[in-house]
């Protein structure tokens, strides 16, 4: 057994109203350059519709991911190594620009600028390619609410798999938003499709980061994804990606569009995975059985052997204990409600989704009935069998039975819920058709639609002393003792907590908070540090540990670095 | 004897152009591997690039190799070998002007779609246009030195070779390319011209050529700290940090 951790995001797509927050969030902070323009670290789609870059799930044509050759040993869907490097002068299934779009900004000076005339001045769009006008035809989120889908909507690959006769009565009975990031894979395709090497998974939480200075723009990896989310700048002839805003996840803060998010319905946590059993999961040679042998793969932190795995392989205390309280967790192994996005593409994929139940509830309450019923809901779900293919298309390989069972988990949820909220008598038989206990449908029901910032978000900060251990032997201050002068290196976050114009979550967030517990943030407490006469504790520098809903993360000293505080 | 001109040709002007060469490449390794790649255009313009790209790299390489051979070995190492001199030859220019003109077709096509397609000549700086003009020339009259062993009978490996590796000796023999035939002359001087710009160019990308990739896992891992890019940090881009780190 080989432990590793990994950050991992779900999202619950019956919250997501298609506001495009959350892209528009994090290309702010991200992707906001010239070269960059089609590039959408996070996407939203409608489905059913072509998704972005257009018809990129159609893996006939793109060739992303893995697939099994006949021996059933797993090889890239694009070809080996040999015919990788032998495609490399014209890689043979790359999205062209066009399958984005052709970026494009408007002629603005031409407002101010116009001289008078008969007519308002207009300002035309022009192409960020050739400076010509141009036509806007497409863009990242162009079939928006089935915008086109008359025209478009054939081009759907996975609606391409459900039976023709179904389609037309498909298309009037629902729709829904699917966001994308990067899936953070377990099993990376395009870390495997690049040449250089210059992509890699981190050790510490699994985030699959493209080093900048060694990435050659062979553009392999664009090929090789099959979620198409690596990204071919073509200012800096780089590819670039999602990157899990590593930067915040590492100060124990949520990605940005996260954070942003309107529906408040992403969730992040660790997962502790066994990564020795990873590729042969990936190849379970049975499509459908791909979910479940991903399910497979996670650890449970509870278990002893497992803690002494993870110890053994370096993982932190906090940390095994974020994934003990990780939401993720809960959703993908004791719930069972959260379904990887496309696991036949086998690259093991880290961002989950809870598949959306507002189609089968509109379609009940269309019809006049209740549509909070279970039974009803139960009947539309069987009934429905269009959304239910077509989520199966998505989730699991097309596999109805898991999307099935999640659906009237949901459906059971919402009536016995709805029961106690009236204040009506709960119906315990609501849980147990289900196969659930009352109390695990209550603490789901507060998961999915209560839970506060620090629930919604478990996120462990990065240790930087480990990383630094070796170093600090040679370069330490020789005054950085207990009592010292230089004691703790003087924690310069914390230090700034106080000083006006910082946000004080940072200060409740140490950086380098080595031995300090503040897992994620308690809300409202800020903290000054330029007050403090160094006596005591501060006030608010600790989560409060009695409040159930704030729980911190009480972690003991790091084994391998008792001592001094806020050591960096 | 030589004149200055012959002796700044064939003496000085190779060993500036190596030493810019050599230099000019760690100098950029190390300032600027942002910029080290080859500068994909493809997600502009596919159609052309799909058969050029592939016929000119394809012809170069070829043609590459033809010069380790050319240049390298000296004649009485292939005489050892058993290879005769009109075998040789025969093979050299079959060879040669098959990957000559798949090399000019390719390059004459790349051409054709940076001038043409207007997201690409927009995406083509000024040292692309110099590199593509000196590089064509050196193609041209490269073949064309090739196609005159046809007729004429000059023997390079008794000439241009040898003052070649002469230069690598230390001991260069400016003389033997004084003899040598203008065509030849001029290919050499582009060539070495060529070598001296090679590393401010996308040119660089040939030596990051990812042949490791055959033998490495799939899978890559690294822990956190390692990924911050081999290169030292700037100054002025220090992190912040409390701990005096070792730079
Ligand atoms: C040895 C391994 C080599 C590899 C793997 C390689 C790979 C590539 C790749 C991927 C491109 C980008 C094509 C595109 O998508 O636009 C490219 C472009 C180019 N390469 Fe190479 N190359 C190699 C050697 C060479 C050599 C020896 C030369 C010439 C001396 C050369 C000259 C060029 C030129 C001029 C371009 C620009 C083509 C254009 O877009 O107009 N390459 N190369
Ligand atoms: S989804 Fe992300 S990690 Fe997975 S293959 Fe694509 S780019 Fe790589
Ligand atoms: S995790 Fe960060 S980089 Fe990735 S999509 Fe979300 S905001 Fe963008
Ligand atoms: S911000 Fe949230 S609700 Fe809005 S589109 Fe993004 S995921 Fe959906």
């Amino acid at each position: 057994m080989q432990v590793m951790a990994q950050m991992a995001m779900v999202m619950n797509l019956d919250k997501c109203i298609g506001c495009h927050t959350c892209s528009v969030t994090c290309k702010q902070v991200w992707t906001n350059r010239s070269g960059a323009e089609h590039i959408w670290f996070n996407n939203v789609e409608t489905r059913p519709g072509q998704g972005y870059p257009r018809t990129y799930e159609d893996q006939e044509r793109w060739k992303g991911g893995w697939a099994l050759n006949r021996r059933g040993r797993l090889k890239l869907k694009a070809g080996g190594r040999l015919k990788n490097l032998s495609t490399i002068f014209a890689a043979p299934y790359l999205p062209g620009i066009k399958d984005y779009y052709e970026p494009w900004t408007y002629d603005y000076e031409n407002l101010t600028t116009a001289p008078a005339q008969k007519h308002m001045p207009v300002a035309r769009p022009k192409s960020l390619l050739t400076g010509e006008n141009t036509k806007i035809t497409w863009s990242a989120n162009w079939d928006d609410d089935l915008a086109g889908s008359v025209e478009n909507g054939h081009n759907d690959p996975v609606l391409a798999k459900v039976s023709d006769k179904i389609k037309f009565e498909y298309e009037q009975t629902f729709m829904f938003y699917l966001p994308r990031i990067c899936e953070h894979c377990l099993n990376p395709a395009c870390v495997a499709s690049c040449p250089t090497g210059a992509i890699y998974k981190r050790e510490e939480d699994g985030i699959v980061l493209v080093d900048q200075d060694r990435c050659r723009g062979w553009r392999q990896c664009v090929t090789g994804c099959p979620y198409k989310k690596m990204y071919f700048n073509h200012k800096t002839g780089k590819v670039e990606k999602c990157t899990f805003c590593y930067p915040r996840i590492e100060v124990g803060q949520p990605t940005i569009c996260s954070e942003t998010c309107v529906g408040r319905l992403r969730y992040l946590g660790l997962m502790l995975y066994d990564a020795d059993r990873v590729l042969e999961a990936a190849s379970t040679p049975d499509e459908h059985g791909l979910y479940e042998a991903q399910r497979d793969v996670f650890l449970d932190p509870n278990d002893l052997e497992v803690i002494r795995e993870a110890r053994a392989a370096g993982i932190p205390e906090d940390w095994i204990e974020a994934a003990r309280r990780s939401p993720i967790r809960a959703l993908i192994s004791d719930y069972q409600v959260a379904l990887p996005l496309h696991p036949e593409y086998r690259t093991m994929p880290m961002v989950w989704y809870i598949p959306p139940l507002s189609p089968v509830v509109d379609a009940v309450s269309e019809t006049g009935e209740d549509g909070e019923r279970h039974e009803n809901l139960f009947a539309a779900i069987d009934r429905l069998r269009i959304p239910i293919e077509y989520l199966a298309g998505l989730f699991t390989a097309g596999d109805t039975k898991p999307v099935d069972g999640v659906l009237r988990k949901l459906a059971a949820m919402r009536s016995y819920m709805r029961d106690i909220n009236m204040g009506w008598e709960p119906n315990e038989a609501i849980p147990e058709s289900v196969g659930m206990t009352d109390q695990q449908m209550k603490d789901m029901y507060r998961l999915l639609a209560i839970a506060k910032y620090n629930e919604r978000y478990v996120i462990p900060p990065a240790h930087y002393e480990d990383a630094h251990k070796l170093e600090n032997i040679a370069t330490e201050c020789s005054l950085d003792v207990d009592g010292g002068p230089g004691m703790g290196g003087s924690g310069d976050t914390g230090g700034m907590g106080g000083i006006g114009g910082m946000d004080g979550s940072f200060a409740e967030n140490p950086a380098r908070g080595g031995g300090s517990p503040v897992p994620s943030r308690p809300e409202g407490v800020r903290i000054n540090l330029l007050n403090w006469n160094g006596q005591g504790t501060p006030e608010g520098l600790f989560p409060d540990t009695t409040d159930a809903s704030t729980t911190n993360l009480s972690k003991p000293a790091h084994p391998d670095h008792p001592g001094t505080g806020d050591q960096p | 004897m030589n004149s200055d001109l012959d002796l700044f040709l064939w003496l000085i002007y190779p060993y500036i152009c190596l030493t810019i060469f050599v230099f000019g490449h760690i100098w950029r390794y190390r300032y600027d591997k942002f910029g080290w790649t080859s500068r994909s255009s493809q997600m502009y313009e596919r159609d052309i690039l799909r058969w050029a790209n592939p016929m000119f790299h394809f012809g170069i390489l070829a043609v590459f190799l033809g010069h380790v051979m050319g240049l390298g070995v000296p004649q009485t190492w292939t005489a050892a070998v058993g290879i005769s001199e009109g075998m040789y030859h025969f093979l050299a220019i079959t060879i040669g002007v098959v990957a000559g003109i798949c090399t000019i077709v390719g390059f004459v096509g790349l051409v054709y779609r940076r001038r043409f397609t207007k997201a690409v000549l927009g995406a083509t700086s000024r040292m692309d246009k110099l590199m593509y003009l000196v590089l064509g020339l050196v193609i041209v009259l490269g073949l064309v030195n090739t196609g005159s062993q046809l007729v004429g009978d000059y023997n390079y490996r008794g000439g241009v070779s040898i003052w070649f590796r002469s230069i690598f000796y230390f001991s260069p023999k400016p003389d033997l390319m004084v003899a040598a035939p203008l065509s030849f002359q001029i290919h050499a001087i582009l060539a070495i011209g060529l070598f001296a710009l090679w590393p401010f160019t996308r040119l660089v990308h040939v030596f990051t050529a990812p042949l490791g990739y055959i033998f490495r896992p799939y899978i890559l891992y690294r822990t956190r700290d390692a990924h911050e890019g081999s290169r030292s940090r700037r100054r002025g881009w220090d992190k912040v940090d409390t701990i005096p780190r070792r730079r």
